[in-house]
């Protein structure tokens, strides 16, 4: 130990540096306060000895300048003192002197006293850099996060989290509080949100989010329904995550054409549908959280809720309900639910929320583990030509194909071909960037062909006062019985100069339905007049195609689809 | 008065087992030092100075006591007190007494260096 010894006596002095040095110290010798500073600044000792009175600068002075220099190192510093009253010497530790020790020397205790500080020392310096060894790693920590984020983000990108009809809350880091937030238009309109909230935190919980989040994006830019992206998400967080881990979600698949949402929760607080008029429906958890429960067990039946454009869907982790304010006391979901009742007409949910949030909680910052997000219905709007990143060459991929894909009997209530057909067709070069159009032409055409074909649904319900509810449950218990039907696609693709032509032609094996009505006479005028959906559907696609034929009783449907290159489209319009 | 001994006889043979060869460096660094501390009390005292006096006769106290002379220590705190009440009227006569103790202690100190 380097020990600094500040004492104007030279007999003194003598007789300090051998005592110190017999105890294997390096010994600094200064004269007077002054020299005592300048000295410990160069030399920085470990343990400073300096008397009280000395010329030039006293030790009190010596005392709060080597303190103000030693900043965070705790440099131990024992005043010598002849002095004898109490007053003169807690005025030294007052000026920042840790002990004192009394003329004439005692060697035994002046040992002691340098051991317990050189103890106090080394413990004082281990806390030190176990200090700046945690604020290294958590620095480090930090940047791994943001890092990790970035690759995160690389997956799971904003999807159309920013479009005009989503408000949304979620920390920046919020992945690694295990919140995870999705939105994907879907390609032939629509939206599709996920809102997830992991058990733990940390690395575990957006390790496991980043295959949630791959599935989500990736199934729902390939046409897949809520239903399949759910069993999907529930297989491999089932078969990845281990015991104890699991994920509560709320999905929800915003359908604007038809005005109806299917709903699914999992283990999330209540969502809320509200709908004009101050009317609110609970979209409460229904199911288990995903990863808990084997695929075969797996329930992803989705409730289906009538909406209407204007109103609003409100859904939330349980870092809001449950966020303390300063005594400790969360709001409840009765505390969100009265925000929602206390709603006035033109009011935003989501505003309303936050700014009670942060009543609550007296913070204008929310708290990390704590997501929002409010999706209002919006009108439809015709399907998008999606904007094609990679620029296709003509030259790659087929063009000139024909195949049959039959779907038959049980297949027709457990699968949808959709995804697998748009699949085929993405593969044309160039007809990638139509994919909203191709995928709109295949919905159309295979749930004409499955609920008014092979089901024999009238879409006459769907007209009625929450009538489209009834439909569905009636479509459900129809596709129990599937038993001799099928439904065939014929697909074709031929490439065109600029540009290519797709023929689908849909057969199924129902009755029929007076398609003749809709095909001869009725289109331009069905469109204006009654606006009812089967007639519409088929106005999408003779709007969209150059061809539509309906042959034999009405269960074969054929249309032609061209298509050009997005430059050869501008030279062909000019 | 005090009637403390000249010399701390156990004091300094402790000192001079902790100094060994240096024992006697030490006697005449105590020795010049206290000349030099003498001199300052009367150059305070000439220019009635009492911080001064009571300030050098402080720094003398302490070596007096470190090096194992009690009685000159003891007269030396008179003196600081003195200077402390800034009273130095009775100064110059325990300057008087000190410079005697030191002769005093002086001539016992060398012999006992010589003793060993």
């Amino acid at each position: 130990m380097k020990v600094l010894l500040a004492e104007d006596s030279a007999s003194d002095r003598l007789i300090l540096a051998r005592l110190v040095s017999r105890l294997g110290h390096t010994v600094i010798e200064a004269e007077d306060g002054t020299e005592a500073v300048e000295l410990f600044r160069e030399t920085q000792p470990d343990l400073v000895l300096l008397d009280a009175l000395m010329p030039r600068m006293d030790g009190m002075e010596a005392a709060r300048q080597i303190k103000a220099l030693a900043g965070e190192r705790l440099v131990p510093l024992i005043f010598l003192t002849s002095l004898s009253g109490a007053g003169d010497l807690a005025r030294c530790l007052e000026a920042g002197g840790d002990d004192f020790l009394v003329k004439p020397y005692n060697r035994v205790i002046l040992e002691a006293k340098i051991n317990a500080f050189n103890r106090m020392r080394a413990l004082h310096q281990a806390l030190s850099h176990q200090r700046d060894h945690i604020r290294r790693q958590n620095q480090q920590m930090l940047d791994e996060q943001r890092t990790a984020r970035r690759v995160f983000d690389n997956i799971a990108h904003t999807g159309c989290l920013d479009a005009p009809n989503i408000r949304h809350h979620a920390s920046p880091l919020s992945v690694f509080n295990g919140d995870v937030l999705f939105a994907a238009q879907r390609p032939g309109g629509g939206t599709l949100v996920f809102l997830g909230d992991f058990t733990g935190h940390g690395l575990p919980a957006a390790i496991g989010a980043m295959p949630v989040a791959e599935i989500f994006y990736g199934m729902a830019a390939k046409g897949f329904g809520a239903p399949d992206v759910l069993r999907e998400i529930n297989r491999k967080l089932r078969r990845i995550l281990p015991i104890g881990m699991f994920c509560c979600g709320l999905m929800i698949e915003a359908d604007f054409k038809h005005n109806s949402l299917r709903v699914w929760n999992g283990g999330l607080p209540d969502g809320w549908l509200l709908r004009a008029g101050g009317y609110r429906v609970a979209i409460p958890s229904r199911h288990l959280p995903l990863g808990v429960q084997e695929p075969d067990q797996f329930s992803a039946s989705m409730t289906v809720l009538d909406a209407a454009p204007g109103d609003w869907l409100v859904m939330m982790t349980d870092g809001l309900p449950e966020a303390p304010n300063s005594a400790g006391e969360s709001l409840g979901e009765e505390g969100v639910l009265s925000v929602l009742a206390g709603l006035k007409a033109g009011q935003e949910p989501f505003e309303a929320l936050l700014a009670r949030m942060q009543q609550h909680t007296g913070k204008p910052e929310l708290a990390d583990d704590l997501t929002l997000c409010c999706l209002q219905m919006v009108r439809a709007e015709a399907p998008e030509v999606m904007p094609d990143k990679i620029p296709e060459s003509a030259l790659t991929g087929p063009a000139d194909w024909h195949c049959v894909y039959e779907l038959r009997e049980q297949t027709l209530a457990d699968f949808n071909p959709l995804p697998l057909m748009l699949h085929i067709c993405m593969e044309v070069p160039g007809l990638r960037s139509r994919s909203g159009e191709v995928y709109t032409l295949l919905s159309e055409l295979y749930n004409n062909a499955l609920e008014h074909g092979v089901l024999a649904l009238s879409s006459e319900w769907k007209t009625s006062p929450g009538g489209f509810s009834r439909y569905y449950q009636e479509r459900t218990r129809r596709l129990g019985n599937t038993d001799g039907h099928f439904i065939r696609f014929s697909l074709g693709h031929q490439p065109r100069e600029g540009g290519g032509t797709l023929t689908v032609v849909c057969e199924d094996s129902g009755d029929g339905f007076d398609f003749t009505e809709y095909s001869d006479t009725v289109a331009h005028q069905q469109a204006a007049s009654t606006g009812r959906y089967a007639g519409r559907g088929l106005e999408i696609l003779r709007r969209m195609t150059r061809n539509l034929k309906v042959h034999g009783r009405g269960n074969r449907v054929e249309i032609v689809y061209d298509w050009w290159f997005p430059d050869a489209a501008i030279t062909s319009g000019a | 008065m005090n009637d403390k001994p000249h010399l701390d006889v156990e004091a300094l043979a402790e000192l001079q087992d902790v100094m060994e060869d240096e024992f006697d460096v030490l006697i005449q660094t105590y020795l010049a030092d206290s000349r030099s501390r003498i001199d300052g009390l009367k150059e305070a005292l000439a220019t009635a100075d009492p911080e001064h006096f009571a300030k050098t006769a402080h720094s003398f106290k302490g070596s007096c006591i470190n090096i194992g002379a009690p009685r000159l220590g003891g007269l030396c705190f008179e003196a600081e007190q003195l200077g402390k009440d800034a009273t130095l009227e009775q100064a110059p006569a325990v300057l008087e007494r000190i410079e005697a103790e030191f002769s005093e202690v002086a001539q016992r100190l060398q012999n006992f260096g010589q003793e060993v």
